[in-house]
């Protein structure tokens, strides 16, 4: 079964249905079905071949869910690159990737012409949005997302030479030597995760969905997936910017299931009047990337009586792992739950024995969801991907560690590595204190993170200036603007005239941290 | 009071070039203000005008530029100073 199957059965099935909310339009199954028919053939005809990589940057919106079909449907993989990347990143994906297409929008264009040159696997470009804004000169082969629908390009099916191992997707995430690492993932990976989650959720085609994540998230990503495989409706809003615009939303159109991330919920429980908006229709909610606080948890309980919250807890390698049954929750709301349906997970300690019930060690996932590997990158890969109980089977290492108790419900504990989860995104410490180590005046940079309510964890940033340098927060926030995406930019900064060593004379983070938490208890 | 907004923008969401910042563009589409931005962009309102935002009038026919939110505080002032006749749900499009 191939993931673009999930969009053609329900065009199939249901082609009046409602499938797609988005800025005021509402466009059906067979509608979005027959556009993406368009874009296959477009990108066909610019000389896209099966296995090509085609990058989508661009806002959520009906274009991107439209391309990431289209791409499928050319037997080529799709890459949502996160609307926010700032230009140095996104050349370094699209030169990494060696991305053959891709498709972005007007807003994007300052990133967009910033970089386009030097990708030099590009061979056309698609641009959404006013297309008077588009600039002739931005690429050779450049076309408006509005001129390609008038084309001659044909609405109708074409057949497909993927197999369900071939790659659907590459998902860049946030990589531990501070560069980006493409996470591979087939069809099948996939078709897999989104079969499971839809079981526990037990969602139906009366379901009505709201995403404010971006889909460059596969969390986001995924309620376009998992909605479209149960042919309900999914109501896509940019973000969560402006939340009272997001909860009119979800009373007009009867939503029945809010995915969110701590920040998002502790937005919505500070909306003074929400009990003014009827949301009874609302029937889960979902929360991931981090855990919520048990206040939060009471909070959202007593705010939506009728809602059935799911703690769970995933990595993008691959996408869930565990979720905790609702029911469990006034037992063990510290808990994230138990690996999902088709799935299988234990603990290993250092030397890679599987552990028993009570203890605690790195959590193993083994399942038909778990990727390929990381693009381009064999080390890496190996690093992740061990091999498993049967011949040739690779199991996922997370790098996260967990306690299981007696009855095997998993606890998290911490990172192996020292990765910060801030608004639900994974940041690595070092992309960060590359950044900064780039800024002139910085002599050295360490990044931690702090407790922090509304992000879980925020960024703080030690830094020593080079002597006679006299920096400031604003010219680093400034400096970190061009460089890095909004969420991983430090709220904190501490100017320090020397850091902490260790033996081998490299900044002693143990202590710094240990510092942090003496504050922290302080407080 | 333009001026007092658009310094209150440049201060805290650090952009890299003042002149990118035009009274009537969506600071959302342009990555200006994200959804920590708003709530601390309520609070300078808030503080500043001596003014109470309703979770209601949290909407970009309010917020998103800088037009927008000089029109809303002008609105919305204008009530304060005859409140005998206010009615709240003036201020909000919804």
């Amino acid at each position: 079964m191939l993931l673009q199957s999930v969009l053609e059965n329900s065009a199939r099935r249901a082609p009046q249905k409602i499938a797609l909310v988005c800025r005021g339009e509402r466009l059906s199954y067979g509608e979005i079905d027959r556009k993406a028919n368009q874009v296959a053939a477009f990108l066909r005809s610019q000389g896209i071949r099966r296995g090509d990589r085609v990058a989508l940057f661009l806002d959520n919106s009906i274009e991107a869910v439209i391309s990431l079909f289209g791409i499928l449907k050319a037997d080529a993989v799709f890459l949502m690159l996160s609307p926010q990347l700032k230009a140095p990143k996104l050349a370094y994906i699209l030169e990494n990737s060696g991305a053959r297409a891709l498709v972005s929008d007007t807003a994007k264009l300052r990133a967009v012409s910033e970089v386009i040159h030097a990708a030099r696997a590009l061979e056309a470009v698609i641009i959404a949005g006013d297309e008077n804004k588009i600039e002739p000169g931005l690429h050779r082969n450049v076309v408006a997302w509005s001129e390609m629908e008038r084309g001659s390009g044909s609405q109708a099916a074409t057949g497909n030479a993927n197999i369900d191992v071939d790659l659907a997707s590459i998902i860049y995430t946030s990589g531990s030597t501070g560069d980006p690492k493409g996470v591979m993932l087939t069809h099948l990976n996939m078709i897999s995760a989104a079969t499971s989650i839809i079981a526990y959720l037990e969602n139906v085609p009366e379901d009505v969905v709201i995403n404010v994540l971006p889909l460059s998230f596969d969390y986001g990503l995924y309620q376009v997936l998992m909605t479209f495989k149960f042919g309900g409706t999914l109501v896509l809003e940019k973000s969560f910017v402006f939340p009272y615009e997001i909860v009119k939303r979800m009373a007009e159109e009867k939503v029945t299931g809010f995915p969110g991330v701590p920040t998002i919920f502790a937005i919505l429980l500070q909306m003074k009047d929400l009990k003014k908006y009827d949301l009874r229709s609302l029937r889960y909610i979902t929360n991931t990337a981090a855990a919520l606080p048990v206040t939060h948890i009471r909070q959202i309980r007593e705010t939506f009586p009728q809602a059935r919250l799911y703690s769970m807890y995933g990595l993008t390698e691959c996408k869930r792992v565990s979720y905790l049954p609702p029911e469990e929750l006034d037992r063990r709301p510290d808990s994230v739950g138990r690996g999902m349906p088709n799935e299988e997970v234990w603990l290993v300690d250092d030397r890679g024995n599987r552990l028993g019930p009570g203890a605690t060690g790195e959590l193993v996932v083994r399942g038909s969801n778990v990727m390929k590997g990381y693009w381009g990158d064999p080390e890496a890969t190996d690093r992740v991907l061990r091999p498993g109980p049967l011949p040739g089977e690779k199991v996922l290492r997370t790098g996260d560690l967990f306690r299981m108790d007696e009855e095997g419900f998993l606890y998290f504990v911490g990172r192996r590595d020292d990765m910060i989860k801030t608004r639900g995104e994974r940041v690595s410490p070092k992309e960060v204190e590359n950044a900064l180590y780039a800024a002139a005046g910085v002599a050295e940079a360490a990044v931690l993170p702090v407790p922090d309510d509304l992000l879980g964890s925020a960024i703080k940033a030690y830094i020593v200036p080079k002597e006679g340098a006299s920096l400031t927060d604003r010219q680093l926030l400034l400096h970190c603007k061009k460089m890095l995406e909004e969420f991983a930019i430090p709220k904190y900064f501490e100017f320090r005239d020397t850091l902490p060593k260790n033996a081998s004379g490299k900044i002693d983070k143990l202590s710094l941290k240990a510092e942090l938490q003496r504050l922290d208890r302080q407080n | 009071m333009r001026d007092q907004i658009r310094n209150f923008i440049l201060e805290n969401f650090i952009l890299e070039k003042p002149e990118d910042l035009v009274d009537d563009e969506s600071l959302l589409e342009k990555g200006i203000m994200d959804s920590t931005g708003v709530l601390e962009l309520v609070a300078f309102l808030e503080s500043t005008y001596e003014i109470k935002v309703e979770d209601e009038e949290l909407i970009p026919e309010n917020l998103d530029s800088i037009r927008n939110i000089v029109n809303y505080l002008e609105r919305k002032l204008a009530l304060i100073s005859k409140p005998q006749t206010a009615q709240p749900s003036a201020v909000s499009q919804a």
